[in-house]
C-alpha cells in the first residue's frame, strides 16, 4: 500500500501540545489542525434534529402507524420459577379483534422453563392494544411451581434453587465490550471467576505486595441493581411482506438488529431493513432485537399485517435490562510514600438470568500497582437479565476502588487530590485534576466531619478511565448531487448523543461549507453498515470514514474541475464555500456552481474505518490511550434526617478531539445525573416472598427530577493523539463512571464516616452515625 | 395522586352500593380526568358535593365506541372512542398527533403534558370523552417549524434536547409556566419543571432554555 507522512497535532493544548509524524496510507486526507483553526468541527453547531424534537414532529418507533397495523402485547409469566405443563389459548383466540397468538417454544418443542417473574411466554396481536390486553387475561397456564431465589447472597447458598441447570451461552448483548464469562457451567448459581481482561491477567505476587505495605485498606462495597428506564421503551414495528421485512426499531444498533433477525429467521440480510430514525434513549440496553424483535416479526408473518410491539413501563423495568449489583471485596496496600503495593479484588453480582455482573477493569488499570489479582463471579438469580449500561462493570468497580484510594490518602495524611498525583501516571487526568480543582474550589475542602452543626457540607472527588474502542466494521457513504445536495449515509443511529450533527460537521469541514448544507441520512440498514451506539465507540468509529469518504468525493470533484481549468490538481483548494486555484485568482467557482457543473448526476464514495495511525493496542480495535475523567462533588448532609443533597459537580473530561462541545457537555450532564441517581436514589426492589419487582413504575422507582439537579460545570479538555483523520472519541461511558463514588467521598468528607453501600439513602446515613 | 385515582376507579366499579350513593362509573368519568388537579377533582368533585346532580341523568356511555368531538389546536375533529380511551391515546392513535409522548402511563412523569383550556394536564390520566367542550393544545399547536414558540427556539439554542422523548412535555410545562411567570429565577424554573422526568440528564439545559425564553416572551 502506498504510504505518506502526516504531521498531526499531539498532546493537550495549554499543557504539552506538540506534533507527531505518522506514516499513513496515501488515501488518508491531510491532517486537521487543532479545533481553534477549524470552521465547523469543534464548534457547538446546533443539533441536527432539535427542530423536529421541539415541534413534536420527530417520529419515534412508538409513533409509527402503518395501514392495517395490529397492536401486539407480550403474555408473561406471573411466577418466578415454574415448569409449564400446558397453555390454553382457546378463549383468547376467540376474543373479537384478536388476529394472532404466538407461544414461545424451545428448540425441542417444549414451553420454556419460567426463570423470572415477567418472563415473556408468548405474544398476542390484536386490532387495539386494549383488546390484546383483554385477550391475554384469557390465556390459562398450568404451572408446576418451583422454588426460586432473587437475592444475590441467598443464591450462592449450596441449597439455593438452581436457576440454570444447563450451561448457558455466553453473554451476547452487544453493548458490553469488556471481558465477560464464556458461559462455563455454573457451580450452583455461581459462574466464574473471570480473572483477566484484554489488558492481561493477574500480575505480581499479592502476598509479597501486602507484606511490603505500610497501610492496608480492606472493605466490602455494595452497589444495587438499577434499571435503564429509557423514556421510550424497547420496541419495534415490523412490516413483513414476502421477501422484505421492514423493522422500525428503537435501537442503539440497527445493523446488529438486522443481522440478528436475518439469522433468527434464516433469511438474507438484504431482506431485512431496520430503521431507527429517532430512539428515545438506550444507555446500553438497546443493542439487541431481544425476544421482542422476533416476536413482532413472527406475528407480522402470521397475520400478514404490520405489527406494533412496544413494551409498557413495567415490562421495561422487569425484562429489558438493568445494571447488575455488586458485592465487591477490596484490599489495597500502599507504602508510606503512597506507592501502591497490592490490589486484591473479589466480586459477586447478579445479572438475574443473564451474565455480565463483573466490576470491570478500574482496579486493574487506573493506577500503577505491581501486584494485582481479581476474581469476578456472576451469580444467577430468578430475575430479569442485566444489560450493558454506560461503562458496564466499571461504575460498580469504581465505587469501591476510588473510595479505597481516598481512604489510603486519609491514612497517609495526604490530601486525596494530591495523592492521585503520586499514584496516577496519566497526563490527561493530571490536567483534569488541576483545572477541575481550580474551577471547583477544592482548596475550600475541610477536614472530614469538621463542619459544626447538624447540616454538614462535604467535598469529594474521584477518577475514571475508559478505553478508546473502535468498531472497524464502520462504513459511511458520502454523495454530492449535481445541482446541489450533499449527503452522508450510514446505518449508524443517533440515540440522542448527537451523532447526526457531528457527522454533518465533519463532512462540512472537509467540503468547506456550512454544516446545515449537509444532509445526514442515518439509522437505516439500507445504508452502509455503521457501528452501534455503545461503549463510546460511535464517534471514534464513524467520523473518520465519514471524513475519508467526503475527501474521496472532494478529490473526484476537484479532478473534474482541474481538468476543465487545465490547472494542477495540487493547486486547487476547497474552502469557504468555493473552489479556487491558489496560483491563479481568475480561476474560482462557488461550491454550489461547481456541483451544477458535475459530469454525472452524483459522485459517491464510501470509506470504512481505517486502522489507527500508529496501530492499535489490540488488532480488533483497542486504541492506545484512554478517555480519562476527574469529577468533583460537593454535598450537603443533614445528620438529623440523613438526607443528602448534591449541590455541585465539576466534571473534567477528555474525548480526543471534541467535535461539538455543546453536545459533549450535554452527555456529560447526562452521565453525571445518572451517576447521581445511582448514588442516592435508584434501586430495583425485589420481593423475596413473591419474586416480583415491587417498584416497576416511575413513581415508586425513585429518580431525580428538576429539584434534585445540582449545578454541573463541565471542563472539556482537547487531547490530541494523532490516531485517525478526525482524532475524535466518545464521551457516553466516561461521563458516568466517577460520579457516584465522588459523591460518596464527599459524603465521607461531610460526616467523617464512610458509606460502603449505594444508594445512600437517609437510613444508611443515620445508621452510619449510630442514630438508628 | 394517581394511586388514589386508580383506587377510586376500582372501588367505583366493584361496589354497587357506593355507586348508588353517587359515585357512578359515569361520575368517575366526569370528574377524574383533569390530572394535574386529578386528586382535587376526585375529592372535591366526585366524592364531595360539587358534582352537578343533573349530570347523573345524562345518557350513560360505553362500553362501545362513541362518536365525540375534540377541539385540538384550534381544529375540530370527530372521532369514535371507547370511553376508556385516554386523551393521550386519542391524540396519538386517532389524530396522529404523536408529539405527545406516553412514558409512565400513570401521571408520574409529565411526558404527556397537554393544555386543556390553557392549563397543563397529564393526557394519560385524562379520558378523551370528558374533554369534548374544551380547548386542547398539544406540542404541535404551540409553534410550528416556520413559526416557533420562544420556548421551542430556546430549547434549540441551548441544546435542551438529547433523545428528545421528554422534550414535548418539558416544553408544554415550561411555556405554560412562563405565561404566568414572566421573569422567573432558577429556583422557580426548577419548581415549575419538578414533575417532568428526563432520563438523558438534559435538565441543566432545559433550565437555561426556559430562563432564556422568559426574556423573549
Amino acid at each position: 500500500m502506498e504510504k505518506k507522512k502526516l504531521i498531526l497535532p499531539h498532546g493537550i493544548p495549554g499543557h504539552n501540545l506538540g506534533e507527531i509524524e505518522r506514516e499513513v496510507p496515501a488515501s488518508e486526507p491531510p491532517a486537521w489542525p487543532v479545533n481553534d483553526k477549524l470552521k465547523e468541527v469543534g464548534k457547538s453547531v446546533k443539533r441536527y434534529d432539535a427542530l423536529a424534537k421541539v415541534t413534536g414532529q420527530a417520529k419515534y418507533t412508538a409513533d409509527i402507524q402503518l395501514p392495517g397495523m395490529l397492536y401486539a402485547k407480550f403474555f408473561r409469566s406471573d411466577t418466578p420459577h415454574a415448569n409449564i405443563r400446558s397453555i390454553d389459548i382457546s378463549k383468547a383466540e376467540d376474543y373479537p379483534g384478536v388476529y394472532g397468538i404466538h407461544l414461545m417454544k424451545t428448540d425441542d418443542g417444549n414451553y420454556p422453563v419460567v426463570k423470572y417473574a415477567g418472563q415473556p411466554l408468548g405474544g398476542v396481536a390484536a386490532s387495539s392494544l386494549a383488546i390484546a390486553e383483554e385477550a391475554i387475561k384469557l390465556i390459562e397456564v398450568d404451572y408446576e411451581y418451583l422454588d426460586f431465589v432473587v437475592d444475590v447472597e441467598e443464591a450462592q447458598h449450596p441449597e439455593a434453587p438452581i436457576v440454570h441447570k444447563e450451561k448457558i451461552a455466553s453473554q451476547t448483548d452487544g453493548g458490553d465490550v469488556g471481558v465477560t464469562h464464556d458461559g462455563t457451567q455454573a457451580n450452583g448459581n455461581v459462574v466464574g471467576p473471570s480473572t483477566g481482561s484484554f489488558f492481561g491477567g493477574p500480575r505480581g505476587d499479592l502476598e509479597q505486595g501486602f507484606k511490603e505495605a505500610d497501610v492496608i485498606v480492606e472493605h466490602v462495597y455494595r452497589t444495587q441493581v438499577h434499571t435503564h428506564l429509557p423514556l421510550e421503551t424497547h420496541g419495534v414495528v415490523v412490516d413483513w411482506k414476502p421477501g422484505n421485512m421492514v423493522v422500525y426499531a428503537s435501537s442503539q444498533n440497527t445493523a446488529a438488529m438486522r443481522d440478528e433477525l436475518a439469522d433468527y429467521f434464516d433469511i438474507s440480510k438484504g431482506e431485512v431493513r431496520v430503521i431507527s430514525e429517532y430512539t428515545g434513549g438506550g444507555f446500553g440496553a438497546k443493542h439487541s432485537a431481544g425476544v421482542y424483535g422476533p416476536m413482532a416479526a413472527t406475528l407480522s408473518k402470521k397475520t400478514g399485517r404490520p405489527v406494533w410491539l412496544m413494551l409498557d413501563r413495567k415490562e421495561e423495568h422487569i425484562s429489558m435490562g438493568n445494571r447488575p449489583n455488586s458485592i465487591q471485596y477490596l484490599k489495597i496496600g500502599a507504602k508510606k510514600d503512597g506507592k501502591l503495593t497490592a490490589i486484591q479484588q473479589r466480586s459477586h453480582g447478579t445479572a438475574g438470568v443473564g451474565l455480565g455482573a463483573g466490576v470491570g477493569r478500574i482496579a486493574q488499570v487506573l493506577y500503577e500497582c505491581p501486584n494485582f489479582a481479581t476474581e469476578q463471579y456472576d451469580v444467577y438469580t430468578h430475575a430479569g437479565p442485566g444489560a450493558a449500561w454506560r461503562a458496564p462493570g466499571n461504575v460498580q468497580g469504581a465505587y469501591g476502588v476510588e473510595q479505597a484510594i481516598d481512604e489510603i490518602a486519609d491514612k497517609l495524611g495526604i490530601n486525596p487530590l494530591a495523592y492521585r498525583d503520586v499514584i496516577d501516571k496519566s497526563d490527561i487526568r493530571k490536567v483534569e485534576r488541576q483545572r477541575g480543582a481550580e474551577k471547583f474550589g477544592w482548596s475550600r475542602r475541610k477536614a472530614p466531619g469538621s463542619d459544626s452543626g447538624p447540616v454538614k457540607k462535604g467535598m469529594g472527588m474521584a477518577q475514571s478511565t475508559w478505553p478508546r474502542f473502535v468498531t472497524l466494521d464502520s462504513t459511511a457513504e458520502v454523495r454530492i448531487m449535481r445541482g446541489g445536495a450533499v449527503e452522508i449515509r450510514s446505518s449508524v443511529q443517533d440515540i440522542g448523543t448527537g451523532t447526526k450533527t457531528v457527522l454533518g460537521q465533519v463532512v462540512a469541514e472537509e467540503f468547506g461549507i456550512p454544516t446545515e448544507d449537509v444532509s445526514v441520512l442515518i439509522g437505516d440498514t439500507y445504508f452502509p453498515t455503521g457501528p452501534g451506539s455503545g461503549g463510546s465507540v460511535a464517534t471514534g468509529s464513524i467520523t473518520p470514514p465519514a471524513r475519508n469518504a467526503a475527501y474521496k468525493v472532494k478529490m473526484e470533484l476537484l479532478e473534474q474541475i482541474a481538468a476543465k481549468w487545465e490547472s494542477d490538481l495540487s493547486n486547487l483548494v476547497m474552502e469557504e464555500g468555493k473552489i479556487v486555484d491558489k496560483t491563479d485568482d481568475s480561476k474560482s467557482v462557488s461550491f454550489k456552481d461547481a456541483l451544477k457543473g458535475m459530469r454525472t448526476s452524483q459522485i459517491i464514495a464510501t470509506a470504512s474505518r481505517s486502522d489507527d495511525y500508529g496501530g492499535f493496542q489490540q488488532p480488533w480495535g483497542l486504541a492506545h490511550g484512554d478517555l480519562g475523567s476527574v469529577q468533583f462533588a460537593e454535598v450537603t448532609v443533614d445528620t438529623e434526617t440523613g438526607f443528602v443533597k448534591v449541590d455541585k459537580i465539576v466534571a473534567a473530561h477528555s474525548c480526543g478531539r471534541p467535535l461539538n462541545p455543546a453536545q459533549v457537555e450535554s452527555q456529560i450532564n447526562g452521565g453525571v445525573i445518572q451517576g447521581l441517581a445511582y448514588a442516592l436514589y435508584e434501586y430495583r426492589v425485589m420481593d423475596k416472598q413473591t419474586g416480583f419487582m415491587i417498584n416497576a413504575n416511575v413513581d415508586q422507582y425513585k429518580l431525580p427530577y428538576a429539584m434534585e439537579i445540582p449545578e454541573i460545570e463541565s471542563i472539556i479538555i482537547e487531547d490530541y493523539s494523532g490516531t485517525s483523520s478526525t482524532d475524535a472519541y466518545g464521551i457516553g461511558e466516561p461521563a458516568n463512571i466517577a460520579t457516584a463514588v465522588a459523591i460518596a467521598n464527599a459524603v465521607y468528607n461531610a460526616i467523617g464516616v464512610r458509606i460502603y453501600e449505594i444508594p445512600i439513602t437517609p437510613d444508611k446515613i443515620l445508621k452510619a452515625l449510630n442514630k438508628i | 395522586m394517581n394511586r388514589d385515582n386508580l383506587k377510586s376507579k376500582n372501588e367505583s366499579e366493584s361496589s354497587p352500593e357506593k355507586t348508588r350513593k353517587g359515585i357512578s362509573r359515569r361520575g368517575f368519568l366526569k370528574g377524574a380526568g383533569m390530572t394535574t388537579v386529578g386528586t382535587v377533582a376526585l375529592q372535591s368533585g366526585v366524592l364531595g358535593n360539587t358534582l352537578d346532580e343533573q349530570s347523573l341523568d345524562e345518557k350513560a356511555i360505553g362500553p362501545d365506541a362513541e362518536l365525540i368531538k375534540l377541539k385540538v389546536n384550534g381544529e375540530s375533529h370527530s372521532l369514535a372512542v371507547e370511553p376508556r380511551m385516554t386523551l393521550a391515546s386519542a391524540l396519538r392513535d386517532k389524530l396522529q398527533l404523536t408529539g405527545t409522548k406516553v412514558v409512565c402511563d400513570r401521571g408520574a412523569c409529565s411526558a404527556c403534558t397537554v393544555w386543556i383550556d390553557g392549563k397543563p394536564v397529564n393526557s394519560c390520566l385524562t379520558l378523551a370523552v370528558e374533554v369534548q367542550e374544551k380547548e386542547i393544545t398539544t406540542i404541535e399547536g404551540i409553534g410550528t417549524p416556520e413559526k416557533l414558540h420562544p420556548v421551542q427556539e430556546a430549547f434549540i439554542e441551548h441544546d435542551a434536547t438529547q433523545c428528545g422523548f421528554c422534550t414535548p412535555g418539558m416544553i408544554m410545562t415550561a411555556s405554560h409556566f412562563l405565561q404566568n411567570h414572566p421573569n422567573p429565577d432558577l429556583e422557580e424554573v426548577k419548581t415549575a419543571l419538578r414533575g417532568n422526568l428526563c432520563r438523558c440528564g438534559t435538565h441543566p439545559n432545559v433550565f437555561k432554555a426556559t430562563l432564556s425564553a422568559s426574556k423573549k416572551m
